[in-house]
């Protein structure tokens, strides 16, 4: 093949720099933004929260002295850093 | 395959060009990317929501062959009775409505070398990244006197076509009081390993409310399965005498099957059924085939941090098709990898450094109304494979409350509220 296509990039970095930590993906997975599910839901919305809030509920999870059904067995998964980089990101949202 | 995988110079529009007619390797400019993506499940459409919404300079494309996509997860429950098959079904007009071209038709091919995607319509897509999220196969020659055809009249009901489930339920309801419900479950590795008994859990569930002499016996290919210990205590306590699980050892191995006599033959025995309900053993879905990054095992070998495909540059494959270790196939894990598998295109596309992520699954299943147990875990990339995260993770307590099943069964619905709507809605 002696003619290869241009493969196109993006001008600058701006959506990159604002992405969320991972761990965000598997937490929208079930909490939803405000508003984004009508009804009742028995999950809150963690957007908008404040930040030592998320990481308190967290950490009393992964300890287990928070009771739960599941949020003991995904907290144990993330460390200090990981859950404080989620929490930072989630208060700065609205 | 020739490209290095990051140029860490961009080059300009004009010089991009020029570089191209002189060397043998893709150069760069700088503009409007796009992404194709093939599949609208859980896996392509978070993905393409994703990328909508973090990155909207990228075009999106998301190629789908349905109108109407039926969620797999919680679908056992229109069995049981304990949901309506439209609560599972989803179109793709919001997705439109947020800026994705969503396109109605089959992808068929794949030319890696051009970029390119080929449609059963005939029209062509170009791509600057490819995502493929085609789901399962079946491997419709494993068991005799099974294929394609036959699933017709013996549902596998283990897709997003909706057809399967009404079918099998349509089977369920004409059925008389004390036939034979006989399922046929695969190896791993398979879509949601739970899941064939949750079905089991549900089809007992409706036997029990309407055809009580009814019994269900199980023929698997697997000598243990997925949260096995919760799901036997809460069949003997729920559904006594209802469910025969038969694993290979005790002649659950499926010989051969005749739909018109209705009869199933294993190893060991023979048995006579009302109706069936055959999950074949699977492969990554067949597109993947085309686009050559299927490997031997039929499943699709990628890196765990940018979800590219080991096998073919600039193609990333999600969903229940990749294979990663410990990686799991559950609608929960797909969308998770969506999402990721967004971010790290983001960040390639803008020519930065992935970034080494964390995926969770989360998994419920249903054993009967306001009873549900989940399976739950966190992973991340060790030497390129998903390597569970020890100490997290893990099953529902054996001993736990019926409050704390009743809690599981919200959080079940609650899941898919959230999910289908962040997809879908």
């Amino acid at each position: 093949m002696l003619l290869a296509l241009s493969l196109v990039m993006l001008p600058g970095a701006a959506g990159a720099a604002t992405l969320a930590p991972s761990g965000v993906a598997a937490c929208s997975n079930c909490h939803p933004k405000a508003g984004e599910v009508g009804g009742d839901t028995a999950l809150p919305p963690l957007t908008g929260r404040r930040a030592s809030d998320i990481v308190s509920a967290m950490t009393a999870f992964r300890n287990g002295k928070r009771q739960a059904t599941v949020m003991g067995r995904i907290a144990k998964g993330f460390s200090d850093s990981e859950i404080a980089a989620i929490a930072a990101w989630y208060a700065a949202q609205r | 395959m020739t490209a290095p995988r990051n140029r860490r110079q961009v080059l300009g529009g004009v010089a991009g060009t020029a570089a191209a007619l002189l060397w043998p390797r893709p150069a760069i400019t700088q503009g409007t990317p796009r992404v194709v993506i093939v599949g609208g499940g859980f896996g392509g459409a978070s993905c393409a929501r994703a990328l909508r919404e973090i990155e909207p300079r990228i075009v999106v494309t998301l190629v789908e062959a349905r109108r109407v996509y039926t969620a797999p997860p919680l679908s056992n429950g229109v069995l049981g009775g304990l949901r309506e098959l439209s609560q599972q079904q989803f179109t793709y007009d919001k997705i439109t409505a947020a800026g994705i071209e969503v396109v109605n038709a089959a992808a068929t091919a794949v030319n890696a070398q051009n970029r390119s995607v080929s449609l059963s319509t005939g029209d062509k897509l170009s791509y600057d990244k490819l995502v493929l999220a085609p789901g399962i196969d079946f491997r419709w020659d494993a068991i005799g006197g099974y294929s394609e055809k036959v699933s017709a009249q013996l549902p596998h009901a283990w897709t997003s076509d909706g057809m399967q489930i009404a079918l099998l339920q349509n089977q369920l309801q004409a059925m008389e009081d004390g036939g034979v419900v006989a399922m046929v479950v695969p190896v791993n590795p398979a879509r949601c390993p739970p899941g064939p008994y949750e079905r089991a859990s549900m089809i007992a569930h409706y036997l029990k409310t309407n055809k009580p002499n009814a019994k269900l016996v199980i023929l698997d290919n697997k000598d243990t399965f997925s949260m096995q210990q919760l799901f036997e205590a809460a069949w003997k306590t729920l559904y006594p005498g209802m469910i025969e699980w038969v694993s290979p050892s005790a002649g659950g191995n499926v010989a051969s099957i005749d739909a018109a006599k209705k009869t199933i033959e294993t190893d060991f025995d023979k048995y006579k059924f009302s109706v069936a309900n055959v999950i074949p053993p699977q492969i990554a879905g067949r597109i993947t085939v085309a686009a050559s990054v299927a490997d031997r095992t039929g499943w699709c070998p990628i890196d765990p941090i940018t979800f590219e495909s080991l096998l073919q540059k600039n193609i990333h494959v999600i969903g229940d098709a990749a294979i990663a270790g410990a990686l799991p196939k559950s609608a929960f894990a797909a969308s998770v990898a969506g999402k990721l598998c967004a971010a790290a295109l983001v960040r390639i596309l803008a020519d930065q450094p992935p970034v080494t992520p964390k995926l969770v699954s989360n998994c419920y299943s249903l054993v009967a109304p306001n009873y549900a147990i989940s399976i739950a875990g966190v992973y991340q990339p060790v030497d390129g494979q998903y390597v569970e995260v020890e100490g997290a993770g893990g099953v529902s307590p054996l001993d736990a409350t019926l409050q704390f099943r009743a809690e599981e069964a919200k959080f079940a619905d609650a899941w898919f509220r959230t999910n289908t709507a962040a997809i879908f809605g």
